[in-house]
């Protein structure tokens, strides 16, 4: 029996989806991967050199008639985003092909929240700047992130470490944040599973963005057209990258 | 014109001034501190700012005072005062203030000791006290009728550590630099090369990914079948997990292996294609007017280098220590050799001034740069604190240090301020002690970058 359930799975997982995490180092990006794919806390967090991967197993359209069961590959790519022009070209060879992003911050280090916008400029016009190198410095056009056909989610760590008093102040920045990017935000603490268990508004959320991720994934392939979608490379497995704010 | 009638008058005059230019010190090491080094950082204990910034401002305040030395500005009893002052003041902060923060800044991180913090630090600075004490022993750097606390016995530990310091920094960038600027040395790399290694390096990912996939699969698999807990718990659950072990979980830790040596390979693979795309780099940058130039300053530099290495040989074999300044030997051999007559008082004073001021200039930049390469390459948001104030104190030992071989290289009527504040420091043992070092960390850089030139095209031929 269950190889039979082997097999049935193996039909299903046809596509798999890239998903791309873009975040500062020591922001806990590691750990909140782990929490993601493997429903455990991270125990011994270290250092992400280069990319790291980890795959997710997401139901689509959970409790649905229609529910399918996908592969989420949760890229994990390091790095700063003022850093050398060397690393930033290494890194663009990660950014091919994307499908979704997810912003980490951490939110008792302010300065990480406002570098993601240099992060996402990168990720997003990596077809118009080649290169690497950002043309801008920090300053986001909200009518780029209109266009943006990309799934974005916002997902700040460290919750556990705000004092109560200044925590609706944080949380207000943070929601205009996620406005700005026209994404849905998630904050937790990447220690504690409880944020995301089962039918919290946080796991949610997530089955929410995972789901539109494999949407536009996947219903695109079957002809349907989205204008303006840059679509260079192959178009086997979409990304979900992390974009790692070193 | 200022007049004053008595002793009192320039020395308060003199403060004013010496302390307005403190100010200025203080605001630019603050201003560096946070544009600089904290850039990605929020500062959240702003103590630490602040001692950056005093330390600064009390190091610049030293070689302002040479300067002040040399052009004559206030009088001597105003400058001897505040060269005193300046001094004890700097030691304060680098043997009792910035140490005492280090320790507890570090307690701090640890969270058992949380609560006991104070006296933690309290013990770690008596430890350190102890192995500065220490330190002295070995050389013969005081005669020996000095009390125990007085400024001589602090300064000259103070400056065997920084000597050593400047010493290892010296010798690695005298090598260093023309091996970076020469393009003599950049490996040929095609942009062949950097796809090759891309895509192993995306062909990694993807069996990384592919052996992820199945472990996920299986998990759920286990997971559906009702094995709800993965890991055993208790002491029964590791008896029953040991013995009947489920068909699948063997092949996973297989399995698991595997991905971890994948992911060792990938994060190579990644580090050596982001130094394919940095020589590639450099390459482009030769081919430009300022990378020709560059090149051409290698050259000059190297021979610079090797000049320096054979001197500190001679030193050290012939145990020769220079008596005389190279301001004053120039202007000998300008008006001995080359006939050439002019005021020689006035002269050497202008050209010391402004080759001390160069040095001082060149020796502050340079090490704020490497402080602050070396902040961006090891800090992490944890540690970030701890290592600003690591880096505080190193400035400060450099510093000092710099003033104690600075005053070999100025004109002995301006010798004498710092031998009378610093008093009976056997001075021509930290040249010699300089010497050594510099030898031995210009002869290992060369080792190391003779290794590490070697060893990296052999690892891009590997198929």
């Amino acid at each position: 029996e269950a190889r039979f359930c082997t097999e049935k799975y193996e039909d299903r997982f046809q596509y798999t989806h890239k998903l791309k995490y873009l975040s500062f180092s020591g922001v806990g990006k590691s750990s909140l991967v782990h929490l993601l794919c493997q429903n455990q806390v991270l125990g011994n967090p270290s250092w992400t050199v280069g990319c790291s991967v980890d795959v997710r197993v997401h139901d689509y359209k959970e409790g649905t008639p229609e529910e399918k069961t996908f592969y989420i590959e949760l890229w994990d790519v390091g790095g700063s985003v003022g850093g050398a022009s060397s690393v930033k070209s290494t890194r663009a060879v990660f950014f091919n092909s994307v499908n979704g992003i997810i912003l980490v911050h951490d939110l008792t280090n302010k300065k990480s929240s406002q570098n993601l916008y240099r992060w996402s400029l990168e990720a997003v016009n990596r077809d118009l700047v080649p290169s690497g190198v950002l043309v801008t410095n920090g300053d986001y056009d909200r009518e780029q992130f209109a266009d943006n056909q990309i799934p974005l989610l916002v997902i700040g760590t460290k919750l556990d470490q705000i004092h109560e008093a200044k925590r609706n102040e944080v949380l207000t920045r943070i929601a205009f944040l996620a406005e700005d990017f026209n994404a849905e935000e998630i904050n937790l603490d990447c220690t504690n599973p409880r944020y995301l268990a089962a039918g919290s508004s946080n796991a949610v959320k997530l089955s929410r963005f995972f789901d539109k991720v494999i949407e536009k994934r996947y219903f695109i392939r079957d002809g349907n057209q989205i204008p303006g979608f840059p679509e260079r490379k192959r178009f086997g497995g979409g990304t979900l990258k992390n974009l790692h704010y070193d | 014109m200022l007049v004053g009638p008595s002793d009192q008058n320039p020395i308060c005059i003199a403060s004013v001034i010496v302390s307005h230019l403190q100010v200025f010190f203080f605001g630019f090491g603050w201003l560096f501190f946070m544009r600089q080094l904290f850039k990605d950082y929020e500062v959240r204990q702003y103590v630490v700012q602040v001692i950056f910034s005093v330390t600064f401002a009390f190091s610049c305040t030293m070689f302002e005072l040479i300067i002040f030395e040399i052009l004559g500005v206030l009088s001597s009893s105003s400058r001897y005062f505040h060269w005193k002052l300046n001094l004890c003041v700097i030691l304060l902060i680098l043997v009792f203030m910035v140490p005492f923060y280090i320790g507890y800044f570090i307690v701090s991180t640890i969270r058992l000791l949380h609560r006991q913090r104070l006296l933690f630090s309290c013990g770690l600075w008596l430890t350190f006290m102890y192995f500065f004490w220490k330190l002295g022993d070995p050389f013969p750097i005081l005669s020996p009728k000095h009390g125990i606390l007085s400024i001589e016995q602090l300064i000259s530990r103070v400056g065997v550590i920084g000597v050593t310091l400047m010493a290892l920094l010296s010798g690695f960038g005298a090598v260093n630099c023309p091996y970076t600027y020469m393009s003599y040395f950049l490996r040929n790399v095609t942009d062949t090369d950097i796809l090759v290694l891309e895509r192993r390096l995306l062909q990694t990912m993807d069996m990384i990914i592919s052996k992820k996939k199945r472990i996920a699969m299986a998990r759920r698999n286990l997971f559906q079948k009702g094995d709800v807990n993965n890991k055993p718990s208790g002491f029964w659950g590791m008896i029953k997990s040991v013995t009947t072990s489920a068909p699948g979980s063997e092949n996973l830790t297989l399995i698991q292996q595997e991905v971890d040596a994948l992911e060792e390979l990938s994060r190579q693979l990644f580090l050596e294609t982001v130094d394919l795309y940095a020589t590639k780099e450099r390459i482009e940058y030769s081919k430009t007017f300022k990378g020709k130039y560059f090149n051409f300053l290698g050259y000059f530099f190297s021979i610079y280098c090797v000049w320096k290495i054979f001197m500190a040989t001679i030193n050290i074999v012939f145990d020769r220590v220079g008596k005389t300044d190279p301001v004053t030997r120039g202007i000998e051999i300008t008006v001995n050799y080359l006939g050439i007559q002019f005021d020689v008082k006035f002269w050497s004073q202008h050209i010391s001034f402004i080759l001390v001021g160069i040095i001082i200039v060149t020796s502050i930049r340079g090490l704020l740069i490497t402080l602050t390469k070396f902040f961006y390459a090891i800090s992490s948001s944890k540690s970030s604190n701890v290592i600003v104030l690591l880096l505080a104190q190193i400035m400060g030992m450099y510093f000092v240090s710099s003033v104690l071989l600075i005053r070999m290289s100025m004109p002995l009527e301006y010798r004498t301020i710092i031998t009378e504040v610093l008093g009976e420091l056997q001075f021509n043992f930290y040249h010699r002690w300089f010497d050594v070092i510099f030898l031995v960390s210009a002869l290992s850089s060369i080792l190391f970058l003779y290794l590490a030139h070697k060893q990296a095209p052999e690892k891009h031929m590997t198929p």
